[in-house]
């Protein structure tokens, strides 16, 4: 049988006295999409931070494809290029062309020739109909654009696992969907993902599974259907209510 | 006129030129030093260390209060008096302007360091690079391109302030135009005029071209 891509233990996290995660568990297979829903501050972004370790926790085992990250010797930087992860802040390096933000960390890290990753660059770029922006500057671009490209900077580094952090938050509403269009179709192609939303008709299209979380507790994992349909717990119903107006009559 | 042939006559020109000399000597030196160590300066600042913190803050406080000219003063007939440490006007100007370039520049420094943002980092640690990899292709090159121009501004500001040192007896661009003036005072009385605009026209063309690159990079970078 296939090990889990990811496990998740009994994952722990607390800044000085506030828990933040309270022993979160679960796993992930091969093809997963996983949606993280959940009120602002419940942790998400701090378990995404956890996954690829930008942030410390006090307990609990993450294994990536059956190998233990918090045991010692574990770099960190290997593992980081298997789990690409992108912010909600987009965060292009601006001193950088777009092509060069695409080649630094191939270059660096994985040591790829300038004309291998060049060729990888040029065809994801290609794909997304960002390749006449090869040599734009991030503050040439529009929202959508950087945030598309930065998801690109990710992929670049052939992840086994992508991590999205809220990534269309920042955007207006016309360049989300160009963002979660990007982001549909990698998961059509198979590619792992967690991803932490409030877009909850793109998560209810994407998600093989969604997880609800509340003040750093996995309260609810469903189906998508399941999930958006008849919520199993109270608290999930109340939230998803969030989302849902109903017409009111008008008092004169 | 007539007497602006003052500027011409005997070895004047070429006094005058030995004076921005001196002044350029003094100014470069003490730009240079204070670049290396403002930029230590800086970065210790940005330790999380409320000790460093304190005394560091306290540094770059008092230099900035004192005018440079009671800096000068007490490096030069101060430092004599109380610890009978006597140095050359030249050198008590380039201990004084690096003790106040030091303290500017490293706040700058500073600056430039934390006003890179947090994701910066984390968008560089993310994608697998070391922490040697993320300071060398991205922060260093964002942080040198906000210092550049502050630091291109600071050094005009260094040049300028040089002219204070004719008060602790350096002879310098400054006072080489009035050893000039004073000595013609009778046969070209309107010389003063001809000298102090050849000394400015000189102190604008050792500024100006530093602060077109210091506009045009930020023009490019920003």
């Amino acid at each position: 049988m296939d090990v889990n891509l990811l496990e998740v233990e009994q994952l722990r996290k607390s800044y000085k006295d506030a828990e933040v995660l309270k022993g979160l568990s679960f796993t992930l297979a091969r093809g997963d999409v996983l949606v993280v829903a959940g009120p602002s501050g419940c942790g998400k972004s701090t378990l995404l931070r956890c996954i690829n370790g930008l942030e410390p926790f006090q307990s609990g085992v993450i294994r990536l494809s059956g190998r233990d990250l918090t045991a010692p010797g574990v770099k960190w930087t290997e593992v980081r290029q298997k789990v690409g992860m992108v912010f909600q802040s987009y965060e292009l390096f601006p001193h950088m062309n777009v092509l060069d933000n695409l080649l630094l960390a191939p270059r660096k890290a994985q040591g790829l020739s300038k004309s291998e990753a060049s060729a990888r660059a040029a065809s994801l770029l290609e794909r997304v109909g960002l390749k006449d922006k090869m040599k734009s500057f991030p503050r040439e671009l529009s929202g959508g654009q950087k945030q598309r490209v930065a998801i690109l900077r990710a992929l670049m580094m052939k992840p086994e696992l992508m991590l999205f952090d809220e990534v269309t938050a920042a955007l207006d509403p016309e360049m989300v969907r160009e963002v979660l269009d990007l982001m549909l179709e990698l998961a059509t192609d198979g590619m792992t993902m967690i991803i932490v939303t409030h877009e909850m008709q793109f998560a209810q299209a994407a998600a093989s599974r969604v997880l609800f979380m509340d003040e750093g507790e996995i309260v609810e994992t469903s189906s998508p259907d399941v999930f958006f349909t008849f919520p199993k717990t109270d608290r999930a119903k109340q939230f998803l209510n969030i989302f849902h107006f109903e017409k009111k009559e008008r008092r004169h | 006129m007539q007497d602006l042939g003052i500027l011409l006559e005997g070895r004047n020109l070429e006094r005058l030129l030995y004076g921005l000399w001196v002044t350029l000597r003094i100014s470069f030196a003490s730009i240079a030093a204070s670049i290396i160590c403002g930029i230590i300066f800086g970065v210790i600042m940005t330790l999380r260390n409320r000790v460093l913190q304190a005394v560091c803050r306290i540094y770059l406080e008092l230099v900035r209060v004192l005018p440079q000219l009671v800096l000068l003063f007490l490096a030069y007939f101060g430092l004599t008096r109380a610890f009978n440490i006597n140095l050359s006007g030249e050198t008590s100007a380039v201990l004084v302007f690096v003790v106040w370039g030091t303290a500017e520049m490293g706040d700058l420094v500073r600056s430039a360091l934390i006003s890179i943002p947090r994701h910066q980092y984390d968008s560089g640690y993310a994608l697998g690079l070391s922490k040697a990899d993320v300071y060398m292709s991205i922060i260093l090159p964002q942080t040198v391109r906000r210092l550049i121009p502050l630091a291109i501004n600071l050094a005009t500001r260094m040049i300028k302030t040089t002219s204070l040192v004719v008060l602790i007896g350096v002879v310098e661009m400054l006072k080489v135009g009035q050893q000039i003036i004073e000595a013609n005072r009778y046969t070209a009385p309107r010389a003063a005029l001809w000298i102090y605009g050849a000394i400015f026209a000189l102190y604008f063309l050792a500024c100006f071209p530093m602060s077109l690159i210091a506009g045009r990079l930020e023009r490019r970078w920003t």
